[in-house]
């Protein structure tokens, strides 16, 4: 019996590691959002092209993506090109453009190519607030009935669509 | 220039002499010859020679400014001050690695030193153990952080500069000491296994482990000090303590440490504990492992936690399911052959110093499932959490308010067997005196329950510390004086550590009932009151560092309309990196800190300043660097050179 006690630090070791091991490559800094499964909050924006506010009526029937992007975030630069691909292939794409200036933001769209349905204009990141975001680029996917299916942080690549497209219904 | 490659070659060389310390003593043990065996010795030399070589290599990249060296351009930069070039050595994964190898290897060279006064067959097993730990981390390093890698024929023509945060006093001097002690309990863990191996699980691998891990115990005092204070002055908002997982990571070792430290004096004095108190070293090594795995895997999400990469976390695994599994497998499979012969009461010093071990087992394991329990949350795909100071201050505060009561009663009881007549006759006055002066502060400062409650534990602590050696200095026959000093020096450092631990005590109740934040807008000439100091905004001056721009703010401070400081609390720009730091100012007190940090720079020249007046917080690290002093008055006490050289005798 005593012999067996003398097993348990090395029983508690092997479940530990075994924890560890699964945890290991995991991208600990992923955190989903608050909004997985509820409906879009409502928002009162003006589009890139316009002076007039729009809401929900603005977006296309889903699914679609929105995402947060602005014309100060380097990485948005990366992720702009596989958007364009994305937009090729008919993924209807909302653009917010996050905390930005108007004309910095039409320029973009000039010099590397309009891949969104619409853009909308957050300039003092009201919206984003409401959505949860911490930072661009930030992508969203809304489904079909109009709710919040998945939330990814960072640039969206060949890698991070094979799973947004799951959320894609 | 060459020395990057002198460098990685010296490590490569230093691997090769680790595994062959590894390996030859212990065949030397198992076949009794006496050659192999005695190429312990020298062959810990020479790897630390190597280790040494290679760090030196890296520290002559740093100081020439040779940015064709990756890990060089990662963290300097031309413009970064001389000290701060030697410092970023360590400042980032890689360099921090060598340095652990380099201390493993001093630690290993030590017990080398020291190693004529063991047994002939003890010593070349001990540092065959450190041998076998040394190789699995320097093999770590050359085959997923070599800090050597080069970056050629692209040279950067110059580097990204060191993080801002590290660049500062503090952080020259805390990864050393910290690593001093995570490294100096593998002295000890050496210690239990080759007693393990050698079956001589006899009392006196205690003794020689003492003085060791008093050492280390000290250094990882002083290095959680020093990290404690860092994170005061340098994030800029005032707190002592996060419950990151880091600093969990380096929490737990030092609990687990603090429990072996008693429990190898109870093995060594009276011979029990002997198999608990082996599971306890390599349970102490493990932890401190463990941290090194948890803050370089990626595995937990922290502010201290260096850029993931899965290659490096299946490696370090690796290394702890080897290493730590396969001692634990030996644990289990020859501890059961240690009998213990001594029997002891239930109010003897042992029944108290068990319950010290069980109280701070518990606190360990309190703060390894705060610190683990998001992953295992996480791993059972039950979604996110994150455990923060609520729990560890409802579970870890009560347990080590308690543990805290058990320490004033301790150091009275005699081994074997107390009188409780005698516990009651020491014990009654101190307790009455520390609820009545408690109860004083508390009415008069218009505190809380706890604060009673808790600040009485801290005077009793103290007060008992002063009656138990008043009980043994006080007689008749000769002087206090002559009395006082003929007690050890051991028993000096146990009282300055206990004291310690009160004096610390005393801070924190304060710190946290006693402070008082403000968060105001100032124009130039505008001032403000807080607890009695009058804080006048002067202006804003813009200086310009050695690699930073900053506005630095003038704030005098008046008591009483007195002019008692000039605070410069500072915004940096680095211009390399472009990162902002907040460089709070300080101004320190005996009972109180004053604490002021910018903020936002707001309209018509005003900003908004945050300001703190902390009451008593210098005691938490007063009592830090006791408690490290007492620990180093304990491992010199000249009783473990005479018995040592008896052993050789």
């Amino acid at each position: 019996m005593r012999k067996a006690l003398l097993f348990i630090p090395f029983g508690v070791f092997v479940v530990l590691g075994v924890l560890f091991y699964m945890q290991l490559g995991k991208d600990v800094h992923y955190m989903p959002s608050a909004l997985v499964g509820k409906p879009l909050p409502e928002f009162q924006l003006v589009p890139l092209e316009s002076s007039e506010l729009v809401g929900h009526e603005s977006l296309p029937k889903g699914p679609y993506l929105i995402n947060f992007w602005a014309t100060w975030c380097p990485s948005c630069s990366i992720e702009h090109e596989y958007l364009m691909a994305l937009a090729a292939e008919g993924v209807p794409i909302v653009g917010i453009d996050y905390k930005d200036e108007a004309d910095a933001a039409k320029q973009w769209l000039l010099d590397k190519g309009d891949p969104y349905a619409v853009v909308l204009q957050d300039e003092m990141g009201y919206f984003g607030v409401d959505m949860g975001v911490t930072g661009a680029p930030e992508t969203f996917v809304v489904d079909s009935q109009g709710r919040v299916a998945y939330r990814h942080q960072g640039v969206v690549n060949e890698a991070v669509w094979q799973t947004l497209q799951g959320y894609m219904r | 220039m060459m020395f990057p490659e002198i460098g990685h070659f010296a490590l490569i060389l230093a691997m090769f002499f680790a595994a062959a310390l590894g390996v030859l003593p212990l065949i030397g043990y198992r076949t009794r010859n006496g050659l192999l065996l005695s190429s312990a010795v020298p062959l810990t030399y020479v790897t630390t020679a190597l280790i040494f070589l290679s760090f030196v290599a890296l520290t002559l990249a740093f100081v020439q400014d040779d940015f064709s060296v990756q890990y060089v351009a990662q963290n300097s930069n031309t413009l970064l001050p001389i000290w701060y070039k030697v410092s970023a050595v360590w400042g980032g994964h890689e360099g921090s690695l060598l340095l652990w190898a380099l201390i493993l290897g001093g630690w290993a060279s030590a017990v080398a030193r020291k190693s004529h006064t063991l047994p002939e067959l003890t010593a070349p097993v001990v540092l065959a153990i450190l041998g076998i730990v040394a190789t699995g981390f320097i093999a770590f390093i050359v085959y997923t952080s070599s800090p050597f890698v080069r970056l050629l024929p692209e040279t950067p023509v110059d580097g990204a500069d060191l993080n801002p945060l590290l660049q500062d006093f503090g952080l020259i001097v805390h990864p050393p000491t910290l690593y001093m002690g995570y490294v100096g309990f593998s002295v000890a863990f050496a210690f239990a296994i080759a007693a393990l191996i050698t079956g001589n699980l006899n009392s006196s691998w205690a003794r020689w482990a003492r003085p060791w891990t008093n050492v280390s115990w000290a250094f990882l005092t002083l290095g959680i000090t020093l990290g404690s204070w860092w994170a005061y002055y340098e994030l800029g908002w005032g707190g002592w303590w996060f419950w990151d997982p880091v600093e969990n990571a380096s929490l737990m070792p030092w609990l687990a440490g603090t429990a072996l430290v008693h429990s190898l004096a109870v093995t060594e004095k009276r011979g029990v504990f002997k198999s608990w108190t082996v599971l306890l070293a390599i349970f102490t090594f493990s932890l401190s492992f463990l941290g090194t795995f948890l803050v370089r895997s990626g595995v937990l999400n922290s502010v201290h936690a260096f850029a993931a990469d899965p290659t490096r976390g299946v490696f370090i695994l690796a290394l702890l399911v080897v290493i730590i599994g396969s001692s634990l497998l030996l644990y289990a499979l020859r501890a059961g052959e240690v009998r213990s012969s001594v029997s002891f009461g239930i109010t003897g010093r042992e029944a108290w110093l068990l319950l010290n071990n069980i109280l701070l087992t518990i606190l360990t394991l309190t703060v390894l499932l705060g610190t683990l329990y998001p992953l295992i949350f996480d791993a059972l795909g039950l979604g996110k959490i994150s455990v923060g100071a609520p729990y560890f201050n409802a579970v870890f505060g009560p347990i080590a308010l308690f543990l805290i009561v058990l320490m004033g009663i301790g150091p009275i009881a005699k081994w074997h067997k107390t009188k409780g007549a005698l516990l009651v006759r020491h014990a009654i006055a101190p307790a009455l005196l520390a609820v009545l002066l408690s109860a004083i502060v508390y009415f008069v400062g218009d505190f809380d329950g706890w604060v009673w409650a808790s600040l009485a534990i801290a005077l009793w602590l103290s007060l008992m510390c002063f009656v138990e050696w008043f009980s043994k200095v006080a007689g008749k026959n000769s002087s206090l004086w002559t009395r006082a000093k003929k007690l050890p020096r051991a028993y000096y450092g146990m009282q300055l550590a206990h004291i310690g631990v009160a004096v610390a005590l005393i801070g924190v109740i304060f710190v946290s009932a006693n402070s008082v934040e403000k968060m105001v807008r100032l124009a130039p000439g505008e001032s403000v009151e807080v607890n009695g100091y009058e804080f006048t905004f002067e202006g804003i001056k813009h200086v310009e560092g050695p690699n930073y721009v900053a506005d630095t703010g003038v704030i005098t401070v008046r008591e009483n309309g007195k002019l008692i400081d000039t605070m410069h609390p500072q915004k940096r720009l680095y211009t390399t990196t472009r990162q902002v730091m907040t460089e709070a100012s300080l101004s320190p007190g005996f009972t109180r800190d004053l604490y002021v940090s910018l903020g936002e720079s707001l309209d018509q020249g005003a900003w908004g300043v945050r300001i703190y007046v902390k009451s008593f917080v210098r005691w938490i690290w007063l009592g830090g660097l006791m408690m490290m002093a007492g620990g180093l008055l304990a491992a010199f006490d000249p009783r473990y050179r005479k018995k040592a050289e008896v052993a050789h005798a």
